[in-house]
């Protein structure tokens, strides 16, 4: 049977160039991941923030399975301390796209006496139990995430499909050898699979393909007026769960994140970088990484992340 | 913008692969500000370079705790960095023994793999067999490079000696196109930049060459005769009816429009296809015509490796994941047995009579190791007789199918002649395979 051509497309436009660029390459082979995942476990779940990274991984799937819907939901772990501006990007997000949307509280962790609040405030470490009580309540066998190799060393280690244990815990010694595009998914019983698309994606392949395909992101991204205070050589925003000491002083500047965290945790930069383009710019001149820049909680050690990866973080 | 290469480097311990990279990376200016205070103060600490201080750079790629603390690499890390000419991925990938198979991971999608070798010790059995595995999985190019000149006070004739060496190898591997740089890595001659140490080398620096080398993906799209024939292996079939895009189903007539709408999604495996072109559907044999090749971004009229699309075919076709699409005038034959090299990666041993699966494109059957019919000797790539093939073992087999598969020889396809042979119960990746009828 023969199909009329679909006219409606879900990119703004298609793009003249025929050469295959930096930026194809990286679609199709993410998007094949995408589909790889979906094939072959039953019940796939993306990790959604309302981070750029989150949105793109979740970008790639809409074109994966267009002219369809996305087969699967999306989990959010919200710390509880998540910047209001990004979980109404993300309410708006999965309601435009038809999307259920699991949430995980680490609040309601803390309510009932199951964690407790660590000394110094942070709760980026607090995620893993709810992520992992998530992942089993949903009984989800695939969890897509958003996670790049260079963004972390011990991440520049993780396989794009990578088996976690019934606690989450990534084994990095011994990991499955990743051949040509041919992914194992194969599994145990009380086993699932962490499945990173964009794993070779830089922090500037990102920008460049979100300003290619005009992609809708939380407003922090771009520079904006805020109340903040500098600590630990970062700028941190005003809010309910971040407040300045008494020797902190708080003054108005234009700024814009790199990264959204938890509030707790998450800097801005100073920025007067307020669309895509000029976005994509400024990351692609800039001296510091991301992480570096913007994130209290990797700086604690050399194998920050590592430690959080083997308990069963992202 | 700039195009995309993915290299893997490998060597024995101890060659300074890992400062390599690390200088690759500083000198290429892709060593951001606080990447570079972090390892400095990591290297301080470690008493590096004595009390003046150093930068050890192998810090940067040894990402796991186990492996700063051993001053080792235990396993393959990716690095990013670009130029203005070319982007590049990086597998960083270790040179002990053990890990034979991380070398065998970076090198199956690799465009170029960059060997290392120390100028004072010249071809060790490691180096030959690094060459022996790019040799088997086709890599397209290798570079060699000749490191520690600088400890040889930048002497022409230990270098040319081991490129002599390299050329001898080369030669008995059927390797062509080698390249060989002598390098120091430790003071940066020939990394970056060409250096004014050594006048009597007159060839690129190793960046140059990995700037300029053409990808695969180059290679195939400026193939004279067209290159590889087209196939598609196909991942799930698209059929959106009651759940179209919700944009789409805003869209007035799309429900009606796309209520048959029936499309094959996968990865173009290899070659161009293009609307109107006659195709088989594999394994069932029907030939049909595409009529569509979609995009989110809108239909092409053309596709070219490794596009991800979705075809609609003329014809109703029972196909689902596993099947393959290929051009009619070209398409393989499936089969139930094959010959294969298989790269053992597992520590069990791997026996005749193993019942094992087999995964190859989007097909995963079960499989049944029927005979294993030599073991190669590296420093030759000769085969001897043996009856199991133990971890870092590469050896021939006999493998039969439980499904006609139209797996093809590696020789013709680095992107449909190779396999994953799986354990049937815990899921784990034995043995890579790839076909090789000898």
């Amino acid at each position: 049977m023969t199909v009329s051509t679909p006219s409606p497309r879900l990119a703004p436009a298609p793009r003249a160039s025929s050469r295959f660029e930096v930026l194809d390459q990286l679609e199709a082979e993410a998007i094949h991941i995408i589909r790889e995942v979906v094939a072959e476990f039953e019940r796939p779940v993306l990790l959604f923030s309302g981070g750029k990274d989150s949105v793109l991984v979740l970008h790639l799937a809409r074109k994966a399975f267009w002219p369809g819907r996305v087969p699967f939901p999306v989990l959010h772990v919200d710390t509880g301390h998540n910047f209001p501006e990004v979980l109404a990007f993300r309410d708006e997000t999965v309601a435009r796209l038809g999307i259920r949307l699991e949430v995980a509280r680490v609040q309601d962790y803390l309510d009932d006496g199951r964690l407790q609040e660590r000394a110094d405030g942070t709760r980026n470490p607090l995620q893993t139990q709810p992520l992992l009580d998530a992942i089993a309540a949903g009984r989800h066998d695939a969890v897509f995430g958003g996670a790049r190799r260079d963004e972390d060393k011990a991440r520049a280690k993780e396989r794009i499909l990578s088996l976690r244990d019934e606690f989450g815990q990534w084994d990095p010694r011994n990991q499955r050898p990743e051949l040509w595009s041919l992914y194992n998914g194969r599994h145990t019983p009380g086993q699932h699979v962490r499945a990173f698309p964009i794993s070779n994606w830089t922090e500037l392949d990102v920008w460049r393909y979100l300003e290619r395909e005009r992609i809708e992101l939380p407003p922090l991204y771009f520079a904006h007026e805020r109340e903040v205070f500098r600590r630990d050589g970062m700028w941190r925003a005003v809010g309910e769960h971040s407040l300045p000491r008494p020797d902190e002083s708080v003054e108005r500047r234009t700024v814009r994140y790199r990264t959204v965290g938890d509030m707790s945790c998450t800097g801005a930069v100073e920025s007067v970088a307020a669309d895509l383009a000029a976005v994509t710019a400024e990351v692609a001149a800039s001296t510091l990484t991301e992480r570096g820049a913007t994130r209290a909680d990797d700086r604690i050690s050399e194998a920050a992340m590592e430690d959080r990866k083997k308990d069963g973080y992202f | 913008m700039s195009t995309l290469l993915r290299f893997a480097t490998a060597g024995s311990v101890d060659d300074g692969k890992s400062t390599l990279v690390g200088r690759l990376l500083h000198d290429a200016k892709a060593i951001l500000a606080d990447q570079f205070a972090q390892i400095e103060s990591a290297s301080r600490a470690r008493g590096f370079g004595g009390d003046a201080g150093g930068f050890d750079f192998a810090l940067l790629t040894d990402g796991l705790r186990a492996e700063r603390e051993q001053g080792i690499t235990i396993d393959v890390a990716y690095r990013y960095f670009a130029t203005d000419r070319r982007s590049f991925i990086l597998a960083d990938c270790p040179g002990h023994v053990q890990y034979t198979r991380n070398m065998v991971t970076g090198a199956t999608t690799a465009d170029v793999v960059v060997v290392l070798v120390d100028a004072r010790k010249g071809v060790l059995e490691q180096t030959r067999r690094h060459l022996a595995v790019v040799r088997l999985l086709r890599v397209p190019h290798v570079v060699v490079a000749v490191n520690k000149i600088d400890l040889l006070g930048y002497d022409p004739e230990p270098f040319a000696r081991v490129a002599e060496e390299v050329a001898a190898v080369a030669d008995e591997l059927g390797l062509d196109g080698v390249h060989v740089v002598p390098v120091s890595a430790l003071a940066g001659d020939n990394v970056v930049e060409r250096s004014p140490r050594t006048p009597w080398y007159a060839g690129p620096a190793l960046l140059e060459l990995l700037e300029t080398l053409p990808s695969a993906e180059e290679l195939a799209a400026s193939a004279e005769d067209g290159g590889e024939p087209f196939r598609l292996d196909v991942q799930l079939v698209l059929r959106p009816q009651g759940a179209l895009a919700p944009e789409l189903a805003a869209v007035p007539g799309a429900e009606a429009e796309y209520r048959d709408y029936r499309a094959f999604a996968g990865r173009i495996t290899s070659g161009t296809v293009r609307t109107g072109d006659l195709v088989e559907v594999l394994p069932a044999g029907i030939l049909t015509t595409v009529v569509g090749i979609d995009t989110a971004d809108g239909p092409l009229a053309e596709a070219r490796a490794p596009r991800s699309v979705a075809l609609r075919l003329a014809d109703e076709v029972d196909a689902a994941r596993g099947a393959v699409i290929a051009a009619a005038d070209a398409s393989p034959a499936p089969v139930r047995e094959l010959e294969a090299e298989l790269f053992q990666l597992d520590a069990r041993p791997l026996v005749a009579g193993a019942r094992v699966l087999v995964k190859a494109g989007t097909a995963t059957v079960p499989a049944l190791v029927a005979e294993i019919t030599g073991r190669r000797d590296l420093d030759t790539l000769r085969t001897a007789p043996a009856d199991r093939l133990e971890t870092n073992d590469i050896g021939r087999a006999v493998i039969r199918l439980g499904a006609a598969l139209p797996i093809e020889e590696y020789e013709a396809s680095r992107g449909a002649g190779g396999f994953l042979v799986i354990h049937q119960q815990d899921g784990a990746t034995l043995a890579a395979g790839t076909r090789s009828t000898g």
